[in-house]
């Protein structure tokens, strides 16, 4: 267990040093002078290439990078180039906005798309799994913005059920909670979508195994057999499938939160882009490059607590 | 050399005719084995049409402003209404349409070369050769593919070209996914091995004989990250980092929409289902025949 973790870890660094050289080397090869975005191009040359030092784009590319990486390691991932305040501050501060949407919607997710994917492989090819497997596929043909747009159209402009801007600031527990409930609904369907598709095919391969007939073939009634001997061998896939909708989720809730004007990672990056603002970038893709990491090794572990007989060999 | 080689083979063109000639007849069977895929191909047939007649068919030129004209809800001169400028929305989804499909079809295909290629080569050497490719690839899936893409649109500017590069960047890693798997499979099969008793090149190996056999699930992949790219591409210019305004783009069109969704819904509402209509009928194609094709689920019909 300790050297699978161990193994994992490993990998995991390896990966995480990996994508923060291709980000540093990104960020300053592609074309585009920070200096001048922040000044404008009416800026004198002197101006440009004070806030160069200050900025320390001055120094050569290979001590930028150490410093870089230095930096990345002690917490100290550099001062945003707009606001001038500390990137990690900048981040931490809308982390838990994104974090408490995201697994929102992965709830919501989880407690739609399994039990319709369950019951779209047990009534497999009748009327369920038709409708199922269809509105499925609509679903992730949704872009999160497209979907997003319709719910706050009728949800929030028509019925007025729900504010059009949402804040996580002031009010009570009923108010948060109101603001996090269609964002969490457009990005949850969505993920429901995807979890409904593998639990359904997860759910067939393991209905067609020999285990499942003998059981039925001495007489245990069909319900139980799904509940007992089907569920947990089915959710494995599920939950990998889970971990690398990861990606899909993250893209998603920058959509979802620009819509809905809600704080968070992606009013950051958007921002951030707009205004070219190097270090605020590369704190973004530092952090984004951790949550990838740390939910595909949680991802490696759940299949322990599904499945002791994987021994994390 | 050429004369002595080609009595013991089939000649180049009678290999081809064989595999083709195979090859579309799985492919009509695949679509038969499920309906749907029939629906959606029609389906994305006629969206291509509709945008190839675009300069044609639409009724009005989709950046010609009328300010007279602006925010009217759908009529008959107007069937989806005007936007801010008195543009007529109809054209404006018709014209974006091209956008949208060129963008798609020339990121998908050139990730499709790209991916498949690196698969390949990596499955057929196998080794470190393949360690090393698969790990990089690896970690460029790690990396969520929007975030990816606004980065390189941001950095290299919002142009189609660019665009491309963007949203095929992203694709490449799965296509390489995709394409090495089966390759693992059929190198190990009994006419590989005759290929290589026989002397053949590893490029002759690679690309006429095991190439025509994993290009099916390629294909398949290809219609569904054909729609994942429509989609990404709609994503990235509602954030605004699409084709620069005035040419309509769905996503633009929805950006624009999304400003006047109080007084205007319709401005909204027309570009998002077109969006919808072209990433479903490609999830139908793709879906269906992925079914047909995989080998788990062949049999149980």
């Amino acid at each position: 267990m300790t050297a699978f973790i161990l193994k994992r870890l490993g990998f995991a660094v390896v990966t995480l040093f990996a994508v923060l050289t291709i980000v540093f080397f990104i960020v300053r090869v592609l074309p585009g002078d920070p200096a001048m975005a922040i000044l404008g191009d009416q800026a004198s040359e002197a101006a440009l290439s004070a806030l160069r030092v200050r900025l320390g784009l001055d120094v050569p590319l290979y001590q930028q990078y150490f410093e870089f990486l230095g930096g990345v390691l002690v917490g100290d991932w550099g001062v945003s180039m707009v606001s001038g305040r500390p990137v990690i501050d900048e981040i931490l501060k809308v982390l838990p906005a994104t974090l408490e949407l995201t697994i929102a919607s992965l709830i919501l997710g989880a407690v739609v798309g399994i039990p319709v994917g369950v019951w779209s492989a047990v009534r497999r090819n009748k009327l369920p799994d038709y409708v199922a497997r269809i509105a499925s596929l609509l679903g992730l043909s949704f872009p999160a913005f497209v979907s997003a747009v319709l719910l706050l159209m009728f949800f929030s402009i028509q019925l007025r059920w729900f504010p059009v801007i949402s804040s996580s600031q002031g009010g009570g527990l009923g108010e948060h909670l109101r603001n996090l409930a269609l964002p969490a609904i457009n990005l949850g369907l969505i993920m429901a979508a995807y979890i409904t598709r593998v639990a359904r095919s997860a759910m067939l391969e393991v209905l067609n195994q020999d285990y499942v007939r003998t059981a039925r073939a001495k007489g245990l009634a069909f319900a139980i057999i799904v509940r007992r001997h089907c569920l947990r061998n089915a959710m494995i896939p599920v939950v990998t499938v889970v971990g690398l909708y990861l990606g899909i989720l993250i893209g998603n809730s920058v959509l979802t939160e620009i819509v809905f004007n809600r704080p968070g990672l992606g009013k950051l990056i958007v921002g951030a882009l707009n205004q070219r603002d190097y270090t605020m970038l590369q704190g973004m893709m530092v952090i984004y490059t951790l949550i990838v990491v740390l939910v595909n090794l949680l991802t490696d572990l759940t299949y322990g607590l599904i499945d002791p007989r994987i021994k994390y060999s | 050399m050429s004369a002595h080689i080609s009595t013991t083979r089939p000649s180049r063109g009678a290999y081809f005719r064989v595999a083709v000639v195979s090859t579309l007849a799985g492919v009509i069977k695949a679509f038969n084995s499920n309906k749907t895929s029939w629906v959606g191909l029609g389906v994305f047939a006629l969206v291509c049409l509709l945008a190839l007649l675009a300069p044609v068919i639409a009724p009005y030129d989709p950046i010609d402003q009328n300010i007279l004209f602006r925010l009217k809800p759908p009529s008959a001169a107007h069937w989806f209404g005007t936007d801010y400028y008195g543009r007529d929305t109809l054209s404006r989804i018709l014209w974006g349409a091209r956008i949208s499909l060129t963008i798609g079809l020339m990121a998908i295909g050139s990730a499709m070369v790209i991916g498949t290629l690196i698969g390949l080569i990596a499955g057929y050497f196998g080794g470190r050769t393949d360690i090393i490719v698969m790990q990089v690839m690896d970690v460029l899936l790690a990396f969520p593919s929007l975030i990816l893409g606004l980065i390189v649109v941001a950095m290299l500017g919002p142009s189609v070209m660019n665009l491309v590069i963007a949203i095929s960047l992203t694709a490449i890693p799965p296509f390489a996914r995709i394409a090495r798997a089966p390759t693992i499979v059929v190198k190990n099969r009994e006419f590989v091995e005759a290929g290589h008793a026989l002397g053949y090149s590893h490029s002759r190996l690679m690309f006429g004989h095991i190439l025509p056999n994993i290009a099916p699930e390629v294909l398949v992949m290809g219609s569904l990250w054909l729609a994942t790219a429509i989609r990404v591409e709609a994503s990235l210019a509602f954030i605004g980092l699409g084709v620069n305004p005035p040419t309509a783009t769905w996503g633009g069109m929805i950006r624009e929409g999304f400003e006047n969704i109080l007084d205007s819904f319709w401005l909204a509402l027309f570009p998002s289902l077109a969006i919808l209509i072209v990433v479903f009928s490609l999830n139908l194609l793709g879906d269906g025949l992925r079914d047909a094709i995989d080998p788990r689920l062949k049999g149980e019909q």
